[in-house]
């Protein structure tokens, strides 16, 4: 069977987004540095946009949810773009009062 | 032997995406992840306009690669003093964390291809993918043109996406102004013992 002459459908791109969600989810667990799981939440982000759009998308399933799938995918957007300011302000002003970026270090609030 | 190029493109930007993602995980460097990041961003914005979302595929590119990444690149540069540049895990984090990662993949891979209707059809796609930008615009404006055919029934109470709209709208200014309050500069915390040395 060729992979190449089969139409696309929407588990391929299922498929696609539960990796990068996964691989997303490995990195927010094992990255030490604070820029290095930001990149892990942009991942996981990026991994559940791929399927609002897959199940968005008129050419891929005509009688599916319609345009509400690409809809949500643009606040999906707006919103990470949001979290990533707010996070990285964090991150910077917790190098400037602790001169390290490794989250491990970041135990002050401890009982 | 015929080559349908959709999924002839698709496989090569799905494996770009997964395959700069892993690297992400995997590279220890930081400056390397922000680089692989950009990639399998971008990628990922090549598979939106293979799904025939145009317009999110292109604001994927501006605001994400374009806005979000750029953002993140500068913190890593701020923040690139050398034992921060590549911190490694411990091997034992490595190994609990592929087995949960691997458990959870599995869950979802088995989730996706046993559903009936997401599998492809036989039938080949469109030649061409209708257009989305215009639409979409209405839709964030509160009129969706893209339901008029459904019946009067299933449309009574749709409002489409103004409210949320506007909310994100303001979420995004309150947002900038907050990040710009927590990173104002401030007085650096000078550790015990070292007030001299400051202060001269």
């Amino acid at each position: 069977m060729n992979v190449l002459a089969q139409p696309v459908g929407v588990s391929h791109f299922l498929i696609v987004g539960a990796i990068m969600f996964v691989t997303g989810a490995v990195c927010m667990a094992t990255k030490r540095n604070a820029l290095g799981v930001l990149m892990g939440i942009e991942l996981v982000l990026n991994g559940a946009n791929v399927n609002f759009v897959a199940f968005g998308s008129e050419l891929l399933n005509p009688d599916g949810i319609g345009l509400d799938g690409q809809l949500i995918a643009l606040f999906v957007i707006v919103l990470a773009a949001a979290e990533a300011a707010v996070a990285l302000a964090i991150a910077l002003n917790f190098y400037n009062n602790h001169s390290t970026i490794d989250v491990d270090r970041a135990d002050e609030l401890k009982g | 032997m015929d080559i349908n190029w959709h999924s002839f493109f698709f496989m090569a930007f799905a494996i770009f995406a997964c395959g700069f993602a892993l690297a992400v995980v995997i590279s220890s460097n930081i400056v390397h992840m922000a680089f692989y990041l950009v990639l399998s961003l971008g990628a990922t914005a090549g598979l939106f306009f293979l799904a025939g979302a145009d317009f999110v595929g292109s604001m994927q590119l501006l605001i994400y690669v374009g806005g979000t990444l750029v953002l993140l690149i500068f913190g890593v540069m701020l923040t690139a003093q050398s034992p921060f540049i590549s911190m490694k895990t411990k091997g034992g984090e490595w190994i609990l964390a592929a087995i949960v990662g691997g458990s959870l993949l599995a869950i979802l891979l088995q989730a996706t291809l046993n559903i009936k209707e997401w599998q492809a059809g036989e039938k080949p796609l469109p030649d061409r993918a209708p257009v989305t930008a215009s639409r979409l615009g209405m839709g964030l404006l509160g009129a969706r043109v893209d339901e008029l055919d459904k019946p009067a029934a299933a449309r009574a109470g749709m409002s489409g996406y103004l409210l949320p709209f506007e909310i994100v709208s303001v979420h995004l200014l309150v947002v900038l102004i907050g990040a710009a309050y927590l990173a104002r500069p401030k007085k650096r915390i000078v550790p015990r013992g070292f007030e001299q040395e400051s202060q001269s």
